[in-house]
């Protein structure tokens, strides 16, 4: 009995058993492999992606439980890159290995969407759940802050 | 700490032949000379199309530490081209045509910072060449803009499009005749240049071994006895055949090495490979797999009896002398003070944010493969042997991987995927669970050091004695699990001995970011740090003055491994730069807050760093800023990438001093990231990362920026309490990270 998703703004079926992670689902049945599987039990964040504008743990979803809800992943965060997270990210050249930054992109996104001008208690409270291997805590910071005093851009 | 880069160059020797080897034996040497091996041939790496695009290939693996940015950009300046321009192509395997593809040892920057140059060099030099055939003038009064070449006397310009035809046909220069640009004249070298997969990372792209998706794919994973080494008796197969999408299950019986030392590459380890639609089918199959596992020996293992054997191995005399000068017993009982101390520290995983994998395709007697490997020349050729077909008919295809911090040195993740390909006759994606990657991680392996120093009057350091407890047997060392008789401070201490005992062990070790270092520099950078404080000086001052003692060279100079020996002026230098910057003349002795210095040369590169922290009543350790001193050379080749490898080496630093691999019965406790934990960033201080410019050839930073951290922290810990960190993880020294 097919899902009916909303992915990105489009409606997609997919045929997978309800408690498939939604991880799983958008990587190996959509083809969205933007997200990543770093843990599988939620610790590490390299599958966040936004649900209803919460950033959440894919891999912790079952895909069951989100059909009506509107999933955003890194790919709908725009059609070019050009989300100022997306910009800034790119301008402070945070990116070592990349392969948390999908995840931590889709956090700052979420978190900036509530709160345009977090302090650096914020940012910490909002990212501490995105582990990063490499060690680019301090450009994620620094692109954070970048972002959010970005002039705002006409959408 | 020299001895990983002399085993992992001996490991790399394996693959591929004669060139390869002769390439690996003085890496050092290479960054200083031109062309040893055969000359790489510049329109391997160079493509200039009619329209002026100019793309260069990246030869090594991507693991995160800006390879593919950085080799690239070498090119790109001798060639004079427009780096806003420049495309960049990742390079199959192909050593013959590209030279050494691996990453390992922080060794790409010296070893192709020579090389790579001066194939762009002829590259431009065939372009001004043919520009000067067809202007009729000598190539001499031809210069280049980047992509164009002019002849200001007559005003004549041509773009590298246009000349590209006809520059392919020139003879390719010698590259020892190349001349190469005045490193004032650079613009892209020395300037910081934007990760070149930039827009791929942040859109989402499939940049990653994960990613990788081939038509008819199916996936793949692998259930291990969780005690290293155990075999399959028996397994419910037929049942798991029959769940949902399962394709195939396949029983390995494995070619496990039965040495006593565990090899660097022992061969397949045996389980069940499950084969499926999708990996999240294949991962739920394993539910309902029912293993019978013959443990085998490994299964008497425990973290608690290797402490025990290693506290009796300390109080034997030492199995194997490593070096030994002047008499250090004499010294040790006329000496005005003594110190003991025995230091531990635990065994390590990885934790490669990307676990392990490989997609291979094997058909028509053809293999291919897309791998994170950091040694897929190695891969290949284990690859061939494990099959039994030729490494002819094997295609290697390099992709970016999600960290690699030295796991991906090894190939085991690669034969296996290669094995399961051809057994199906069907393309397969294995991919490890995290709970896989971590079990059956090639761990750096724990030890314990008994040390013994002793000072004269004036507080001078005048005899050591360090007993190394290590794995391995007699003096054959687990990978990983050695020592250098050069190791700091030998030579530099008018009586000194090093010895080692090795205790037996069955369980897979490799080569963590700076292997040996990141946990050697923690003991003996804490142990100076001790003796100081004994006599009541000032340990960067202690440190200063053994650098400046004079030498007892090693017998049999030069330095094992090829490496240049510690040069005491560099070290010098970083470790006045930090202390410099740190404000460390001015620390105030305030409870609770307190900074430590440390440092280290290792992989070529000298550094130095001094933390400062915090610690409350309940001795959680808050890190409150860092300043971290490098000297790698004259060149600083990407300049913000090179400060993200001093942030990274840093807080991996950090992240190891929580960290810790027990053994129960020879199973690792340890299933996922919660409980083998990395810094978050609510916990990363302010971190400032100061370049030592000397004249000394570019070297790497992969790993040299990440041992001293860790004795930098345990010292400002003991400045800040009273208290010194002996034991590693924190938790086991009574403290914690807040």
């Amino acid at each position: 009995m097919p899902l009916q998703l909303t992915v990105n703004k489009e409606t997609r079926a997919v045929d997978v058993a309800p408690d498939t992670p939604l991880l799983w689902v958008l990587r190996d049945v959509l083809d969205l492999k933007g997200a990543k599987y770093g843990c599988g039990i939620g610790v590490c964040g390299a599958c966040t992606v936004m649900i209803d504008g919460r950033a959440v743990r894919s891999c912790m979803t079952h895909v069951g439980s989100v059909a009506g809800q509107q999933i955003t992943t890194i790919e709908g965060l725009s059609p070019d890159g050009t989300h100022p997270v997306q910009q800034a990210w790119e301008e402070v050249d945070v990116a070592q290995c990349g392969y948390c930054q999908s995840g931590q992109i889709m956090a700052a996104a979420a978190l900036l969407e509530h709160n345009p001008h977090p302090t650096d208690a914020d940012i910490d409270s909002a990212m501490s759940g995105n582990l990063c291997r490499c060690g680019t805590y301090p450009r994620i910071r620094e692109a954070i802050q970048h972002a959010a005093n970005a002039p705002v851009q006409a959408k | 700490m020299r001895i990983p880069r002399r085993t992992f160059l001996q490991m790399t020797a394996l693959a591929g032949g004669g060139f390869a080897l002769g390439l690996y034996k003085r890496p050092y040497v290479l960054a200083q000379g031109p062309g040893a091996p055969p000359a790489l041939a510049p329109l391997a790496f160079i493509r200039i199309a009619a329209n002026g695009t100019i793309t260069l290939m990246a030869r090594g693996p991507e693991i995160g530490q800006g390879v593919r940015t950085m080799l690239p950009m070498l090119i790109a300046e001798e060639l004079d081209a427009d780096w806003s321009s420049v495309r960049v192509e990742q390079a199959d395997l192909d050593e013959a045509k590209y030279g050494p593809q691996f990453a390992g040892g922080s060794m790409s920057t010296p070893i192709s910072w020579e090389p790579l140059r001066r194939v762009g060099a002829a590259a431009r030099e065939m372009l001004v060449a043919a520009a000067a055939q067809q202007w009729g003038v000598a190539p001499s009064e031809c210069t280049t803009q980047p992509g164009r070449v002019l002849h200001a006397a007559s005003g004549r310009s041509a773009g590298y499009g246009e000349l590209a035809a006809s520059a392919a046909a020139i003879q390719p220069p010698s590259p020892d005749k190349v001349h190469l640009k005045d490193p004032k004249d650079y613009r892209i070298i020395g300037h910081s240049q934007r990760n070149i997969d930039s827009h791929g990372i942040v859109t989402g792209k499939p940049l990653f071994g994960i990613d990788i998706a081939v038509p008819g794919m199916l996936h793949a994973v692998i259930q291990k006895c969780p005690v290293y080494a155990g075999k399959v008796k028996s397994a419910n197969i037929d049942e798991v055949k029959k769940l949902p999408g399962v394709r195939h299950v396949l029983k390995i019986d494995g070619t496990l090495s039965t040495d006593v030392v565990v090899p660097d590459e022992p061969g397949m380890e045996p389980g069940i490979a499950i084969v499926a639609d999708k990996w999240w089918q294949a991962q739920q199959a394993r539910k309902a797999l029912k293993v019978e596992w013959d443990f085998g020996t490994g299964q008497t293992q425990t973290t608690e009896k290797f402490a025990g054997r290693a506290a009796e191995l300390l109080l034997q005399a030492p199995a194997n002398t490593l070096r030994s000068y002047g008499n250090i017993d004499q010294a040790f009982k006329s000496a005005a003070k003594t110190v003991d101390a025995t230091y531990a520290y635990p065994f390590l995983a990885h934790g490669t944010l990307e676990p392990q994998g490989t997609t291979a395709s094997f058909k028509d007697g053809k293999l291919e493969i897309w791998t994170t490997s950091q040694t897929p020349g190695q891969g290949r050729d284990l690859v061939a042997k494990a099959l039994g077909i030729d490494a002819t008919s094997i295609t290697v295809h390099l992709i970016r991987s999600g960290g690699g911090f030295g796991r991906r040195l090894m190939n085991d993740y690669m034969v296996e995927a290669a094995w399961i390909t051809k057994q199906i006759d069907a393309p397969v994606k294995l991919l490890w669970a995290r709970e896989d990657d971590i079990a059956h991680d090639a761990f750096r392996p724990g030890g314990v050091h008994g040390f013994k120093g002793g000072l004269d009057a004036q507080g001078k350091l005048v005899s050591w004695r360090q007993h190394f407890i290590t794995y391995g047997d007699g003096a054959k060392t687990a990978a990983g699990a050695d020592i250098d008789a050069s190791e700091f401070p030998s030579g530099r201490v008018p009586n000194y001995a090093l010895y080692s005992s090795a205790m037996a062990l069955q369980l897979r070790t490799g080569w963590l970011r700076a292997p040996g270092a990141n946990a050697i520099c923690f003991v003996v950078q804490s142990f100076i740090d001790e003796l100081a404080a004994a006599a009541g000086r000032d340990p960067l001052e202690f440190q200063l003055e053994l650098l400046d003692a004079p030498v007892v060279p090693m017998p049999g100079q030069p330095e094992r491994g090829g490496d240049p020996p510690l040069n005491p002026e560099r070290l010098k230098g970083v470790l006045q730069l930090a202390a410099d910057k740190a404000g460390w003349s001015r620390r105030q002795k305030t409870a609770g807050r307190g900074m430590g210095i440390a440092c280290y040369y290792c992989h070529l590169g000298y550094f130095a760093e001094v933390a400062e922290v915090s610690v409350d009543a309940q001795n959680r350790v808050t890190v409150s800023h860092i300043w971290t001193a490098g000297d790698v050379g004259r060149q600083i080749i990407n300049p913000r990438a090179a400060e993200s490898m001093g942030y990274g080496g840093v807080i991996e630093g950090l992240s190891h001093m929580g960290q810790e691999i027990t053994l129960v019965d020879g199973r690792v406790q340890q299933t996922n990231y919660h409980q083998h934990p990395m810094m978050r960033m609510r916990q990363i201080p302010q971190i400032e990362v100061f370049w030592h410019t000397t004249d000394n050839p570019p070297t790497g930073m992969g790993e040299p920026t990440l041992p001293p951290i860790i004795p930098a922290v345990a010292n400002a810990i003991f400045a800040a309490t009273g208290k010194r960190i002996r034991t590693l993880p924190l938790q086991r020294s009574g403290f914690s990270w807040a």
